[in-house]
Parts: structure tokens; sequence; C-alpha cells
């Protein structure tokens, strides 16, 4: 099992969604950021079939407990670096905004976690998905990993709007469309985790689970345009969150770093949870026994 | 087939017959929970009306909602449900009957028990002729991802409450466009973009929920 291959397919993941934000948010402005990114997601593609290829083999918790516990500190100190860097640029570096002033900084923090909130859900859909079609059980536990990360950021992401809104909309809530399917996102987190809670069988738990994530997915869409549709008719406020005149070039840069931080945390945390669920659930795997020997000796 | 999917629909109609009183739970669910509303907004007619589209599909979401833990529940705990899964018939279809007769022992009444309720709301005439047609065309699509959240909670640890949170959630972009179809036949506008939208959710989920279903049993009953 090779550390290597497994960063570069993370790493590949990270380019393609990083590209795809890049397009969706910004459309053609950054079009050589984004060609560079697709470039590097294509070397990291060819380099990362090769984990494909032994799937199974990898996917063994045996095998991945210690890889996950090497991956660990790099994608933690890489978090820690790109925090305070990115922090270091949006509080220091990027320009006041002339109509906002300062309060519009809590942006670099908003923006990212609401990003982070909705491409977890969707990892955890997708390991959620794979552990269904391939019975693996090491993808139902990254699953079950990441349910709680997205629910913080979710959660983070409605408190700083919410902050972000007394200076700017003068009220802590505004029925605004994005915080609205932000709330939902929450409430499908608070369902995953307490479906699984409540299921004492692990490997039924996994694929209950695995299920109503799926079908969350699938809902994610029309509950996403549904609110827009209702916010727009009901005639909530006029500003939009998302329509900020073009930004600064630093602004951008601190938002691209901070979001970067917020992947490498959150893949740090989820490994630190996975190696946690492997350890309860193989609990009883001779491989197990040997490993808490060696530790107390 | 057919003849399989004809004797569950007419086995859970006639269950649901010979326990009426469960029938009558869901009914006088919905009615309460909408006289509550005056009771604690207010009596003037101006502000029942105002917000009377979305207090009544609410009313509606959570009558079908408090229904659903009986969708399975009984059929598991006597072996009927087991039956169903080692049959040779898809379970998907069995399944799409049993929801058909939710639907029509839970949703159907309070379709056509909004009337009344909307007069009680003071609604004009048209606008209660759409709250029907958006509950006609609504309530099957909550039945039938109701029944996905039923299915996933069967068996688990307080699976009353749990199925609230799983299903609510789902539940939301029907409430949207069917209160918003009311609201805008009130305001004399066409709540025809709202009902097809309304149509389209429960034709979409008449195609995926029962095939959801089906393997969320298969899941909850090993």
């Amino acid at each position: 099992m090779s550390l290597k291959k497994i960063i570069f397919a993370l790493g590949l993941i990270i380019a393609l969604t990083a590209a795809t934000l890049i397009f969706f948010t910004h459309g053609l402005n950054y079009i050589g950021v984004n060609v560079a990114l697709l470039g590097l997601g294509a070397v990291l593609m060819r380099q990362s079939a090769y984990f494909s290829d032994n799937f199974y083999q990898h996917a063994s918790p045996q095998s991945f407990y210690p890889t996950a516990g090497r991956m660990i500190p790099w994608f933690a100190w890489l978090a820690a670096v790109l925090v305070i860097y990115g922090l270091y640029i949006s509080f220091a570096i990027a320009p006041t905004d002339f109509q906002q002033g300062e309060a519009y900084r809590i942006i670099f923090v908003h923006v990212p976690a609401a990003w982070m909130s909705m491409v977890i859900y969707l990892a955890m859909a997708f390991w959620a998905g794979v552990g269904l079609a391939l019975n693996s059980k090491l993808s139902a536990m990254m699953a079950q990993a990441l349910a709680p990360t997205g629910a913080i950021f979710t959660l983070l992401a409605l408190v700083t709007g919410s902050l972000w809104g007394k200076p700017m909309w003068g009220t802590y809530w505004v029925w605004d469309a994005r915080l609205t399917s932000e709330l939902i996102l929450l409430f499908l987190y608070l369902g995953f985790m307490a479906l699984q809670a409540s299921i004492d069988d692990p490997r039924k738990a996994d694929r209950a689970g695995a299920l109503l994530a799926l079908v969350g997915a699938v809902n994610i869409p029309i509950i996403y345009f549904s609110v827009k549709w209702w916010n727009t008719l009901h005639q909530g406020s006029s500003i939009n969150m998302g329509a900020a005149p073009k930004m600064a070039a630093t602004m951008f840069e601190g938002m691209i770093l901070m979001a970067l931080a917020f992947w490498m945390y959150t893949i740090a945390v989820a490994l630190i949870r996975v190696r946690c669920i492997i350890l309860e659930r193989e609990r009883n795997a001779g491989w197990v026994k040997e490993l808490s020997v060696k530790e107390i000796a | 087939m057919n003849n399989a999917w004809l004797t569950v629909l007419t086995r859970d109609l006639l269950q649901a017959y010979r326990r009426r009183s469960d029938i009558a739970t869901t009914f006088f669910f919905f009615v309460i929970v909408s006289s509550l509303f005056p009771l604690g907004v207010g009596s003037d007619s101006a502000i029942l009306s105002m917000i009377a589209p979305g207090v009544l599909w609410v009313a509606a979401l959570l009558a079908g909602m408090i229904s659903l833990s009986r969708l399975f529940a009984t059929d598991f705990a006597d072996g009927a449900l087991e039956q169903m899964l080692l049959s040779p018939q898809p379970l998907a279809l069995l399944v799409s009957a049993k929801i058909l007769a939710h639907w029509l022992v839970c949703g159907l009444p309070v379709v056509l028990l909004a009337p009344i309720i909307g007069l009680q709301y003071a609604l004009p005439n048209e606008a209660i002729s759409t709250l029907v047609l958006s509950l006609l065309l609504g309530t099957p699509a909550l039945s039938l991802i109701g029944a996905i959240g039923a299915a996933l909670t069967l068996g688990a640890r307080g699976s009353g409450l749990l199925v609230a949170l799983l299903v609510l959630p789902l539940y939301i972009p029907v409430l949207i466009f069917g209160s918003l179809a009311v609201a805008a036949s009130q305001h004399g506008m066409s709540p025809q973009a709202h009902l097809s939208l309304l149509a389209a959710i429960s034709l979409l989920a008449l195609v995926l929920a029962p095939l959801a279903t089906a393997a969320a049993l298969r899941i909850s009953v090993e």
C-alpha cells in the first residue's frame, strides 16, 4: 500500500473540486487557474489508476488503519499552515471593502465553510454509495466519519452567515435562499447521524445510512431550487449574499486558501475519526488485539 | 403480478377498515392542528386567510407523517412483511400497493376535508379549489417519500421521532409548491406552474420511492 497513491487520489479530488468551484462561482474569470488545476487533476488521475486497480486490497480496515495514521500528520500540518497563511491574507492583506467595511472579512470563513458543507455531503453520499454497491466496510466507515465534520461546517456557515447578516442586513436571520438551504442541509446531516446512531447493528446502520444519504443527495438539488424559487416569489431581502461585485484578487486568494485549509482539516479529522471507528468495529479482530498489546508494551 | 398487487392493496384497505379508529386519528389530528392556529393567532379573517396556505399544508404534512409508523410496523411485527420480501413478485410493486393503500386511508381524507377547513380560514372559492387540487397532487408524494423513511426506521430505536427527522426535510419542496399554489390563486394569479411542479415531484417520487423503499426494507428486515 503506497501512501503516495492515496495522496495522489485525494489531491485529484481536491484539484477537480477546486476547479469546479472556481468555474461555478467565477465563470471564466480565472480560466488560467482552472486549466492548471484540471491539468494537475489529469496527471493525478493517471497516477491514481493503480490505486483504483487494487481497491479491494486497500479497502480492508486492517491495511488502511496504519496508512491513515501516517497520513494524518501531513494533512493536519498542511491545514495548520494554510489556515495561518489564509487568515493572514484575509485579515491583514486583503483590502477593506468600500461598501461593507471590515465586517465583510467574515466571508473568508463563511464562504469556504458553506462550500465544505455541501462538498462533504456529496463526498459522504459518494462513499455511502460505494459502500452500498461494493459492500466494502471501509467506505461506509468513511461516510460515517465525514458526517459530523459536515454538520459542523454547516453550523459554522449558519453562525457566520447570521453574524455577517447583523451589520449588513441589520438582523441576525433573514430567510435568504442560501441560509435556508443551509439550514435544511443541517437537518439532513442530523437525520443521517440520528439514523446511524439508533440502529444497533453497525452493518445495518451503514447500509440504512447509505440509502438515506443517497436519497438526500437526489433531493438536494430539488430542495435548493424550490427554496430559491420560494425566496424570489416571497420578495425576501433584495441583497444577495452571492452577488458581491467583482472581488479583488487578494480576497479571492484568501478565500481559496481558507477553502484548501478546511479541506485538509476535514481529511485529517475524518481520518482520525475513521481510525477510531475501525478500532471500535474490529475490536474482536486479531490484529487489533496484537496492536493493543504492542501499544501497552 | 397484477393479482399480487391487488391482493396487497385490498388486504391493506381491509385492515384499515377493520381498524377504523386508526383512520379517524389521522383525520382528527388534521382537524385539531388546523383549529389550533386560529386560537393561537387570533380570529382576524385577514390574517387567517393570509396564513391559511402554509398552515393547512403544514397540518397535512404532519398528519401524513404521524401515520407513517403504521405503514410497515404491524406487518413487520406479525411476519407478513418477511413473506412479502420472500415472495417471487418484485418487492417494489408490492410496496407501491401498500403506499397507495396508505394514501387512500391517510392522504385522501385530508384532501376531502380541506375545503371545510379552508372555509374556516376564510379562503376565497378559487383558493379552496386550488387547495384541494394541490393536496390531491402533492399528498401522494408525501406518502411515497414517507415510505422510504418508514422503511429505514423499521426496527430502529425511537422510530416514531426518528422518522420525523428523516422525512420532514425531504417534504420541504412539496410544502413550498403546495402553499405557493394556494397563495398564487389567492392573489389572482395562475397556480398552474406550482401545480405542474407538484405533479412532477409526485411522478418522480412514484418512480423512485418504491424502489428506494424496497431497498430500505431489505436492509431493515434481514
